[in-house]
C-alpha cells in the first residue's frame, strides 16, 4: 500500500491557545516540511498535545494561523484537513469489530461497502492484523489495539498523521519494537507525521526533526543530532539524553558569567577540578554511573566502564569536563552561548 | 466427609447471621406475596372479612373478564405512549445538556428537577394547567385552535385525549429520572472516541448513532425496563387527574386503577383485587424478562 499524498507541509504562524488564563500554547511558529517525521517533545503540560490538536482541528487557536500545504486551515473542519489522528487511548469503538473500526473513516465518507472492505483488508495487511478482523477490540492485546488504531488512521490515506503519545500505553519491550515499525510505516506511506511524546528516546530514535517544548513555547527545533549536540538551552540539554547533561555551577569550571554543561560521557573523575561528593553508585552491567553532588542545586553523573574501581558513597571526588565537549549557557536566560 | 460435617455444623451460625434480613424479607415481601396469591382465589364480604375460597378458577375468570382485558389494554397503551416518548425526550435533553456550554449546569438542574417532584404534585400541577376554564394551557389561543377539546369538555374529560393527557403528565414527572440516568451514561463515553470520529469526518448524527447510542445501550435498556414497569404500576396520575374516567369508556382505568381505584368496579372485593394484582405481577415479570432477552443481545457492556 503506497500512495502519493498531496503536498503536506505544515506551517504554524504565531499560534496561541489560551484556556482562560492558562497559555497552553504561546505564540508558536513552526515549519514542518512535507514528509517530515516531526516530534513534539516536552514534559507533561508543556502544550505539545494542544499544539497537535490545533493542527488536527480539535482546538481552535486563540491567535495565529495554521497552514497545511498552501491552505490556511483555521476555519477548516478537521475532516477537510486531510489529517488523521491516533490517540494515546486508541479510541477504538468497543462495539465494532476490528474490520468495522478500520472501515469507519471510509464509511463516514460514503465509500461503498466493497471498496471499504478492500481498503480495510490492505490496511490490516500492512499492520499484520488480518487474522483479527472479525474480533472486537476487547479481545485484543494492547499492542494489537494500537495497530488497529494505526490501521484506522492509514486507511483513508491522509497527507498528515497526528499521533498523541501512541506508544505510552505499551510495555517497554513492545514500545521499542513498535518504534521501529512506526519509522518503517512513515517511510512506506510518504506522509507527514507529527508525533507527540514526552519520551526523549522515542524522539531521538524516530523523528527526523524534534521540536522541544516547555511552558507553551518551543525551545529548540532541529534534527535529533543537532538537539543532542548543540542544545539551545539548559532545559533542552537536561531534557534530552539519559542520563541528562551535567550542569556545573557558574564559576566552578570557567568564568562566572556563564554555566558550563557536559554530558556524563564527557565528565571525568580526576584528581583536581570541581569538588563533589559521591551520592550513589549504580552498576548497570556494561557501565557504572556515579552520581555526585556538587552543591544543593547541582548534581553530576559520571559514566565509567564496568570493572573500573569506583569511589564509595560519601567519598570526596573531583570532576572535570572535557575541554572539547563543553556547552556554555547564559547564567540568567539559560540560553546557549557556545 | 469432614467437609460435609463442618458445613452441617455451620448451619446454625449461618441462619443466625441470615436471621435479621430473612425476617424482614419474610414479613414484608414473601408473606404478603403468598397471602395475595391465596387471597386471589377467595371471596370476602364488603368489610373484607369472612373470606372463603372459591377455587383457583377465579384467576381464569378475571383473565377472561372484559374489565380486566380493557384495563390491560389501557395499561399497554399508556406504556406505549409514555415509555418511547419519555425515553426519546430524556435522551434528547441529556445529549443537549452534555455539550460543554456556558450555563449548562443550570439547565442540568432544571432538567433533573422533576425527579424531586412527587406524582401528587406533578399531577395537581397538570390538573391546573389543563383545567378548562382557568388552566394556563387551556387558555392559550393557538393551542385551543389546534385542540378545541381543551376547552370543551377539557383534555382530561374527553375519552379520546384523556389517556394522552395523563401520559404527558407522567412523561413530565419521569423526565428527570431518565435525564439523570442517560446523562450518567453519556459521561461514561470517552471524549476521545468522539474526537477520533470527528477528525475522521463523522457529523453529529453519525457520531450519535455509531458511538453514543451503542455505548449507552446498557443505560437505555435499564431505563426502558424501569420506565415500563413504572408505566404498568402508575396509579397516582389516574387517581388524581381522571379517576379512571371519563366514564363510561373508562379510558384511563389501568390495571392498577382497577385494583385500587376509588371508582373501580371491584373496589369492594378483596379477592378479585388480589387476583388482578397477582396477574399484574406476573405480566411485569414476563415483560422484564422479555426486554432483557430481546434487547440484551444488542446491548454492549464495556470492552
Amino acid at each position: 500500500m503506497q500512495y502519493d499524498s498531496s503536498v503536506a507541509s505544515i506551517r504554524l504562524v504565531g499560534v496561541s491557545k489560551h484556556f482562560g488564563d492558562v497559555k497552553a500554547v504561546d505564540n508558536v511558529s513552526l515549519d514542518i516540511a512535507d514528509r517530515d517525521f516531526m516530534i513534539l517533545l516536552g514534559p507533561s503540560g508543556c502544550g505539545k498535545s494542544t499544539l497537535l490538536r490545533t493542527i488536527a482541528g480539535l482546538e481552535d487557536p486563540t491567535a495565529g494561523e495554521v497552514w497545511i500545504g498552501d491552505c490556511m486551515v483555521n476555519d477548516v473542519e478537521p475532516k477537510d484537513r486531510d489529517v488523521s489522528m491516533v490517540f494515546q487511548s486508541y479510541a477504538l469503538y468497543p462495539h465494532k469489530s476490528v474490520q468495522a473500526n478500520i472501515e469507519f473513516p471510509l464509511k463516514v465518507r460514503g465509500v461503498n461497502k466493497a471498496e471499504r472492505a478492500e481498503a480495510a483488508k490492505q490496511a490490516a495487511e500492512v499492520l499484520g492484523l488480518t487474522p483479527y478482523l472479525e474480533r472486537r477490540p476487547g479481545a485484543l492485546s494492547g499492542g494489537q489495539r494500537q495497530r488497529v488504531a494505526l490501521a484506522r488512521a492509514i486507511v483513508r490515506q491522509p497527507a498528515v498523521f497526528c499521533m498523541d503519545e501512541p506508544l505510552s500505553n505499551l510495555d517497554a519491550k513492545l514500545r521499542a519494537e513498535t518504534r521501529a515499525e512506526l519509522v518503517a510505516l512513515h517511510d512506506r506511506l510518504n506522509a507527514t507525521f507529527v508525533y507527540v511524546t514526552h519520551d526523549q528516546v522515542e524522539a531521538m530514535t524516530m523523528g527526523n526533526r524534534i521540536a522541544v517544548m516547555r511552558d507553551g513555547i518551543i525551545e529548540q527545533v532541529g534534527s535529533p543530532k543537532e538537539v543532542y549536540d548543540k542544545p539551545a538551552s539548559v532545559f533542552v540539554a537536561q531534557f534530552i539524553g539519559t542520563p541528562p547533561m551535567n550542569i556545573f555551577p557558574a564559576g566552578s569550571v570557567e568564568a562566572a558569567d556563564h554555566v558550563v554543561g557536559a554530558r556524563p560521557e564527557h565528565t571525568h573523575l580526576t584528581s583536581s577540578g570541581v569538588a563533589a561528593t559521591v551520592a550513589l553508585v549504580e552498576h548497570l552491567g556494561h557501565e557504572i554511573q556515579v552520581v555526585c553532588t556538587i552543591d544543593a542545586e547541582h548534581r553530576a553523573i559520571v559514566r565509567i566502564p564496568a570493572g573500573t574501581e569506583v569511589p564509595g558513597n560519601g567519598s570526596s571526588v573531583f570532576l572535570t569536563a572535557d575541554e572539547n565537549h563543553r556547552h556554555r549557557f547564559n547564567v540568567k536566560t539559560g540560553l546557549r552561548i557556545s | 466427609m469432614a467437609v460435609k460435617t463442618r458445613r452441617l455444623r455451620d448451619i446454625p451460625l449461618a441462619f443466625t447471621m441470615l436471621g435479621p434480613s430473612l425476617l424482614v424479607l419474610l414479613t414484608f415481601v414473601l408473606y404478603p406475596l403468598g397471602k395475595a396469591v391465596w387471597l386471589g382465589q377467595q371471596t370476602c364480604n364488603v368489610q373484607g372479612k369472612n373470606c372463603k375460597s372459591v377455587g383457583w378458577g377465579q384467576y381464569t375468570t378475571v383473565v377472561k373478564s372484559d374489565q380486566f382485558q380493557h384495563a390491560l389494554w389501557v395499561t399497554v397503551k399508556f406504556a406505549l405512549i409514555t415509555v418511547p416518548i419519555g425515553l426519546a425526550l430524556g435522551v434528547g435533553l441529556a445529549v443537549l445538556a452534555d455539550k460543554q456550554l456556558r450555563g449548562m449546569r443550570f439547565f442540568r438542574t432544571i432538567f433533573s428537577s422533576t425527579i424531586a417532584t412527587s406524582v401528587a404534585v406533578a399531577s395537581l400541577m397538570w390538573l391546573f394547567l389543563l383545567q378548562p376554564s382557568v388552566g394556563v394551557l387551556a387558555n392559550l389561543g393557538w393551542l385551543r385552535d389546534i385542540f378545541p377539546v381543551i376547552k370543551e369538555p377539557g383534555l382530561l374529560k374527553d375519552p379520546g385525549t384523556a389517556l394522552w393527557s395523563v401520559g404527558i403528565s407522567s412523561i413530565w414527572a419521569n423526565l428527570g429520572f431518565t435525564f439523570i440516568l442517560v446523562t450518567a451514561g453519556l459521561q461514561s463515553v470517552p471524549k476521545e472516541m468522539h474526537e477520533s470520529a470527528y477528525v475522521d469526518g463523522a457529523g453529529g448524527w453519525m457520531r450519535f448513532t455509531n458511538i453514543t447510542l451503542p455505548l449507552i445501550s446498557p443505560t437505555l435498556l435499564f431505563t426502558t425496563v424501569v420506565l415500563t414497569s413504572r408505566a404498568f404500576q402508575a396509579y397516582g396520575e389516574m387517581d388524581l387527574l381522571t379517576n379512571g374516567g371519563p366514564v363510561p369508556q373508562d379510558s384511563t382505568t389501568t390495571v392498577t386503577y382497577l385494583i385500587y381505584g376509588s371508582s373501580s368496579i371491584i373496589k369492594n372485593n378483596d379477592g378479585l383485587q388480589a387476583a388482578v394484582a397477582v396477574l399484574l405481577f406476573l405480566i411485569l415479570l414476563a415483560l422484564s424478562a422479555l426486554q432483557f432477552r430481546g434487547f440484551g443481545k444488542r446491548v454492549h457492556y464495556g470492552s
